[in-house]
């Protein structure tokens, strides 16, 4: 992933602060934030996530270049750019693609995420944000059969190139949907 | 409200109920504002005849979102340094989520927290570790 301008914006936060459900004023409030500690409105820990609205090849969203909406319109699915399944189970991961389009079997869960805060993001940043591979390893799951892990670690830098947060996302490709029994 | 170190003992626990009989509509809102438009988890359709799942379920992101209002209310604003979690099971509609966090270390200025997301049946759903700036 790649984001050359990430722009932490108040109604941003505020839409993101409500789809976890959380009225913290922290995340709505200027003036309430401008007398609490962090001095502004700052993000939800999660929040850089959202940096996938900025990031011009995300495949999970329609884009100007031709390439549609994902999912069910007159057929249960888009069919576009389908994968072959994978191998068999995940023991672990939420199911979440790791952004490509997956057309069934298995597919990419994210197993894990881990954020280091250099400080938190807050209204008027201008974050970059650039990925590198970490390390990948495999295992033999009993859910959904060989799984492979790849980690991603992004930086979030400010306006000043200033490391603000690290984020390590681990990726997991399945061979078949995670058994449910 | 931030914690002071010298209030806190190894071993302290903060829970938060975070979400109650989850709802799509909930996990449609985070796609939107995240910006992460799979469509196994909004999309009925496919999630189960394409996808082959039982029905949508959130993002594990969206846990995550939700475990960490719970780190946030207890530290306080600004104060986590790091924050780290595993999504060992999904998380589907209908579920109601209680996230923990638990004191495991106390040392210069900052503590160390395990932190860990279950659903109503008690399977952990998010598995974890947060660190946080204290006084």
């Amino acid at each position: 992933m790649a984001v050359d301008k990430f722009s932490i914006e108040a109604s941003h936060i505020m839409m993101f602060a409500r789809s976890i459900g959380d009225d913290n004023q922290i995340y709505y409030d200027n003036e309430y934030a401008e007398n609490a500690e962090p001095g502004a409105i700052i993000a939800p820990p999660t929040f850089v996530q959202a940096s996938a609205q900025f990031d011009a090849t995300y495949g999970l969203r329609p884009r100007m270049d031709g390439i549609g909406w994902m999912g069910s319109g007159s057929n249960p699915t888009s069919a576009i750019r389908r994968e072959e399944p994978k191998s068999d189970e995940s023991s672990s991961g939420d199911g979440e693609s790791s952004g490509q389009r997956r057309g069934g079997g298995g597919g990419g869960l994210h197993a894990e995420q881990r954020y280091v805060y250099h400080r938190h993001p807050r209204v008027g940043d201008v974050l970059t944000a650039s990925s590198r591979p970490g390390e990948s390893w495999e295992r033999v799951g009993r859910r959904s059969g060989k799984l492979v892990f790849r980690e991603s670690i992004t930086e979030y830098r400010d306006q000043n190139g200033e490391l603000v947060v690290t984020a390590t996302s681990v990726g997991v490709s399945t061979e078949r949907p995670v058994d449910q029994s | 409200m931030a914690l002071k170190a010298s209030e806190l003992s190894v071993g302290d626990t903060y829970t938060e109920t975070v979400v109650e009989d989850l709802k799509r509509t909930q996990i449609v809102m985070y796609a939107g504002a995240s910006g992460d438009y799979n469509p196994v988890h909004t999309d009925e359709p496919f999630a189960t005849k394409v996808a082959g799942y039982p029905t949508v379920f959130a993002h594990g992101m969206l846990t995550m979102g939700l475990t960490g209002r719970m780190l946030t209310n207890y530290v306080g604003d600004g104060r986590l340094t790091e924050f780290g979690v595993r999504f060992t099971s999904q998380v589907f509609p209908g579920d109601t989520l209680q996230s923990t966090a638990t004191v495991e270390s106390i040392e210069d200025g900052k503590v160390n927290l395990s932190v860990s997301t279950t659903n109503q049946d008690g399977v952990e759903v998010a598995k974890g570790t947060a660190q946080a700036r204290v006084d």
